[in-house]
């Protein structure tokens, strides 16, 4: 690949909080390795540009159920999963990638179906605070550390669970699980930008995105050190 | 007032005079909260007879609330107010019981708490700045805030003084039977890319302050009020403000003070001339000494603030602390610090300090703003003044901004 584009998807509607940093942290992390990157915002109000690697936000209801009806009626993010891009979904963006949501009302949406994941309306209280989760040994990766804030819980069909939750909750539906992988498509709710305390997921999704097996190692012991600060906040 | 509210205002006083003795506290929020516990309805009996104006908004409450409570007084009248930035009613109780006696409250509000103060104080005049994305763990999302506010404000005869140049406090205006709509000004327009009535793409004038949306032809109310440099023009013509704070951001919150006071009937000359007196909002702005190096205090607590705030620097190269904590005051969730755009500080001498000093020097490291951290904030402001002498820019979120101040 000679240029590696990376597509931050609506953050007119999808970027509640601090979510295009993913975008960015990618965009700095396959840069400073010398690979030619473009990153691109991609409005919703645009057809949905061609990309190696897409990342999808949180977003508060109305805009997650457009945001939703846009993508499924552009059809330009199904198209490019089984093209082989890779596709990093956050939060509500983590459920418009699944079989369907509810909005405010309870009332089922459709999602873009790249997950096996039914998200329902939770019973209880949103789910806020630290999570720390042991990711799928598959995947190679340190324990995570992150933020969740939702209100919906997520039930897994096909799709692999990211992790185990070993603090918090995830995708609350009975399991202690959180967030889900199927081939280069992986959602979470660990929102924000997850991927500042965690690089090596960064890390996964770029060499996802490029094919290449290796990646030239960074310094990344401020985000290291940020990460067990913060998995130690929740006792782990 | 009746014997329980008097009994109320009593305990107000006395846990007040008690909790400073006992410095615990400035004490106007626990002796609120022990009012409000003898009284519930002592918020409502305290504003009864007094002329009263309510300030909220994500961005500029405190800073609009000392400026419009200045205008108020220009008259010669007594002013009480929650200066001290308690929004919520047991604040208000404290500051109404703290200012007795003055005919005139102006209150700023907790955006959460808008409706139910709105329905105890009667308010005359309603200033409603902007809406943005602000402690997401602990407030509402900011299109169900907009959603109740127009809900309370349609069930008021209140005069609503709105920002015409954001969407959201557009739709939450529009159901007032009076409303004076003001150009405001928006600095963070990530949350109003969604039209608040159906939905669909707003669109953002390049130039012009103008915006609507393609869908449904909801756009920008006219504005009454408007800013031409320094000089507010409205209703009665133009008047110069001279403001003692920096920044075109407090120039927009004085037009929306001096719109305020209009609408209360002062005169807009005295009212501008009474607003060039503020010059310290709760240490704001303010020159002080933190261990002996010069420093200049400033809060931003949201993406909206901090753009405001950084533009508002940004021609100046003296050192600069940032400090940012994620208390409950604060929130529990810096993932906001994605939504600031840092590399406006490259090439400044930057320390990373607070509580969450991790979280911001990752932050700063994907912005491409070589900086150091230290943990201490005083530590942090004498690293970054190395012993010269020279004035440090210090710019915390909310309570590490507090406890900044506190040790300087």
């Amino acid at each position: 690949m000679s240029v590696l584009r990376i597509a931050v998807v609506y953050p007119d509607l999808l970027g509640t909080y601090g979510d295009t940093g993913n975008g960015v942290i990618l965009e700095r992390r396959a840069a400073e390795r010398g690979i030619t990157t473009e990153l691109l915002m991609a409005r919703s109000s645009e057809p949905l540009p061609e990309a190696d690697l897409y990342c999808l936000g949180g977003g508060e209801d109305g805009p997650q159920v457009l945001a939703a009806e846009r993508l499924v009626a552009d059809g330009g993010l199904r198209r490019a999963t089984e093209a082989g891009a890779t596709i990093f979904a956050v939060c509500a963006g983590f459920q418009i990638i699944g079989a369907s949501f509810p909005d405010a009302a309870g009332n089922r949406h459709d999602g873009v179906g790249l997950l096996d994941v039914t998200t329902t309306k939770g019973s209880g209280p949103r789910c806020v605070g630290e999570v720390a989760v042991d990711p799928d040994p598959a995947l190679g990766l340190s324990r995570l550390s992150g933020f969740e804030n939702h209100g919906g819980v997520s039930t897994l069909g096909e799709a692999a669970a990211l992790g185990t939750v070993v603090a918090g909750v995830g995708n609350g539906a009975g399991s202690a699980v959180e967030g889900a992988y199927r081939g280069h498509v992986l959602g979470t709710y660990l929102h924000g930008p997850v991927l500042a305390r965690n690089p090596d997921l960064a890390d996964l999704l770029l060499r996802w995105a490029t094919g290449s097996g290796e990646l030239e190692v960074l310094d990344d012991a401020g985000a290291l050190d940020l990460r067990s600060e913060r998995l130690a906040s929740v006792g782990c | 007032m009746g014997v329980r509210a008097m009994v109320g205002v009593a305990v107000v006083l006395l846990v007040n005079a008690a909790s400073r003795l006992f410095r615990r506290g400035s004490g106007t929020v626990a002796g609120g909260r022990a009012g409000l516990a003898v009284d519930p309805r002592l918020l409502a009996k305290l504003a009864q007879s007094r002329h009263m104006a309510l300030v909220s908004g994500t961005n500029g409450k405190t800073t609009t609330t000392a400026l419009l409570s200045a205008a108020l007084g220009s008259t010669g009248r007594r002013v009480a107010s929650n200066a001290t930035g308690s929004n919520m009613p047991a604040g208000h109780v404290a500051a109404l019981v703290g200012g007795r006696g003055a005919p005139t409250g102006c209150l700023e509000v907790d955006e959460a708490y808008l409706g139910r103060v709105l329905d105890d104080t009667h308010a005359e005049v309603v200033v409603l700045l902007n809406l943005s994305r602000d402690q997401l763990d602990r407030m509402s999302e900011v299109r169900m805030l907009a959603e109740r506010w127009r809900g309370v404000l349609e069930q008021s005869t209140t005069t609503v003084v709105a920002n015409a140049d954001d969407p959201l406090v557009v739709h939450a205006a529009s159901g007032s039977t009076t409303v004076v709509w003001v150009a405001g000004g928006l600095e963070w327009r990530d949350d109003a890319g969604a039209c608040p009535q159906c939905l669909g793409p707003i669109s953002f004038a390049a130039q012009a302050p103008g915006w609507s949306c393609s869908s449904c032809g909801f756009e920008r109310p006219t504005p009454s009020w408007v800013l031409d440099g320094t000089t507010a023009i409205g209703p009665v013509g133009r008047v110069e403000m001279v403001l003692g704070l920096p920044g075109v951001f407090n120039l927009r919150n004085g037009l929306m003070a001096l719109a305020g006071a209009w609408s209360m009937g002062v005169p807009v000359e005295e009212a501008a001339a009474a607003m060039s007196s503020v010059i310290d909002v709760a240490g704001r702005f303010v020159d002080r000494d933190v261990a002996g190096t010069p420093v200049r205090l400033m809060l931003a607590k949201n993406p909206a603030g901090w753009s405001a705030l950084l533009d508002t620097v940004a021609d100046e190269d003296a050192a600069v602390v940032v400090s940012i904590n994620a208390r409950t005051a604060d929130g529990a969730d810096p993932s906001w610090l994605f939504d600031v755009d840092f590399s406006k500080l490259a090439g400044r001498t930057v320390v990373a300090t607070g509580d969450r000093w991790r979280d911001l020097s990752v932050r700063l490291r994907y912005a491409d703003v070589p900086h150091e951290t230290e943990a201490s904030p005083t530590a942090a402001v004498a690293l970054a003044g190395s012993g010269a002498g020279e004035r440090v820019d210090v710019i915390g979120n909310y309570t590490a901004f507090r406890d900044l101040l506190e040790s300087s």
